[in-house]
């Protein structure tokens, strides 16, 4: 008989935390990345190429998250909004104070274009039963974050392996 | 316009071409910021060695991600579409890094709607040590008259 509490296998498979970025996907932002990395893809430097190939100017695919990075500061806030807030209500809820990221896959789906204004939200999709690793015992669970544009049409989905865990006290 | 790589010119066992970058703390910061990761341990040397026991600032992620995407679209030319990444991070890339950016071809393969796919593990060493591997499914034109930038909903399967 699973251990994870009836909470939180409701949760499973359900979308939580749809929200909308702050800001349209903007090319300043674009050619910032690709020059932080030197990538010449004319793709993201060239309209005549990218109308060729991509049907007009695209975002480096790469980028999906940075378009939900909150400001560091905006008018009237008072803290930074926590990222992927159903790893740490798990982290709550298991009472589990140390948590890290062991996997992370993107997966790319319809391109990102200057303008879109994307949204997304977080799927909860499995949480184990307790583990011991070297770290401590905890749970791994896995996350998947859904980015779509303002069509509804998928762009992108991050999944997230995240253990979370109490570290062994010493002598125990 | 046609593509320069095609599915026909990548077979399994292949090898990319390394990319060798000196990384600065400049590398570090305009990767961070260009991300909008405003965390201090990516551009506070102080709060990075004190606060998180590191020897210096760090590339993150998200940054790392774009390279990844730089080293594969290098090869592949724009006409390569990236379907899927999966990273392992395994150790910390800091100011003064000689990093090294390798890859070779795992398999390849056209899926059931015909598009070609090529399955590529790249890794980023440092002084030959892995810091990060990553594993990477791109879409490459069959021939020189296919874009796989032109599929959309089920003839798209990442």
């Amino acid at each position: 008989m699973s251990s994870v509490p009836a909470t939180v296998i409701a949760l499973i498979d359900q979308l939580q935390y749809e929200e909308a970025g702050e800001f349209p996907v903007e090319r300043g932002y674009i050619w910032t990345s690709c020059a932080s990395v030197e990538n010449g893809n004319p793709l993201f430097w060239d309209d005549e190429v990218a109308q060729a190939i991509t049907g007009g100017p695209i975002a480096s695919p790469t980028m999906l998250s940075v378009w939900f990075r909150p400001h560091n500061w905006s008018p009237g806030r008072d803290e930074q909004p926590l990222p992927l807030r159903v790893h740490f209500d798990l982290k709550e809820v298991f009472d589990l104070p140390e948590a890290v990221m062991t996997d992370n896959t993107i997966v790319f789906h319809d391109p990102v274009r200057p303008g879109d204004l994307l949204v997304t939200r977080q799927i909860l999709r499995s949480v184990s039963e307790p583990k011991t690793t070297k770290l401590g015992t905890g749970r791994f669970w896995v996350i998947d974050v859904e980015y779509l544009n303002q069509d509804g049409q998928l762009v992108g989905v991050e999944s997230y392996t995240g253990f979370g865990y109490r570290r062994e006290e010493a002598g125990e | 316009m046609i593509p320069l790589l095609t599915f026909g010119n990548v077979s399994a066992g292949d090898e990319l071409p390394d990319l060798v970058y000196e990384v600065t703390a400049t590398t570090v910061v305009l990767g961070a910021l260009a991300s909008r990761d405003w965390r201090p341990m990516h551009h506070d040397h102080d709060f990075a060695v004190n606060r998180n026991g590191t020897r210096d600032i760090f590339l993150n992620t998200p940054n790392q991600a774009a390279w990844f995407e730089r080293y594969v679209t290098d090869w592949t030319g724009p006409f390569g579409r990236l379907g899927r990444m999966k990273f392992r991070m395994k150790g910390s890339v800091f100011p003064n890094d000689t990093m090294t950016m390798s890859g070779a071809i795992e398999g390849t393969d056209i899926d059931g709607v015909g598009c070609g796919w090529a399955s590529l593990l790249v890794t980023l060493s440092v002084d030959d040590e892995v810091r990060t591997d990553c594993s990477v499914r791109v879409a490459i034109p069959c021939d020189v008259d296919d874009n796989p930038w032109l599929r959309r909903g089920d003839q798209w399967i990442p």
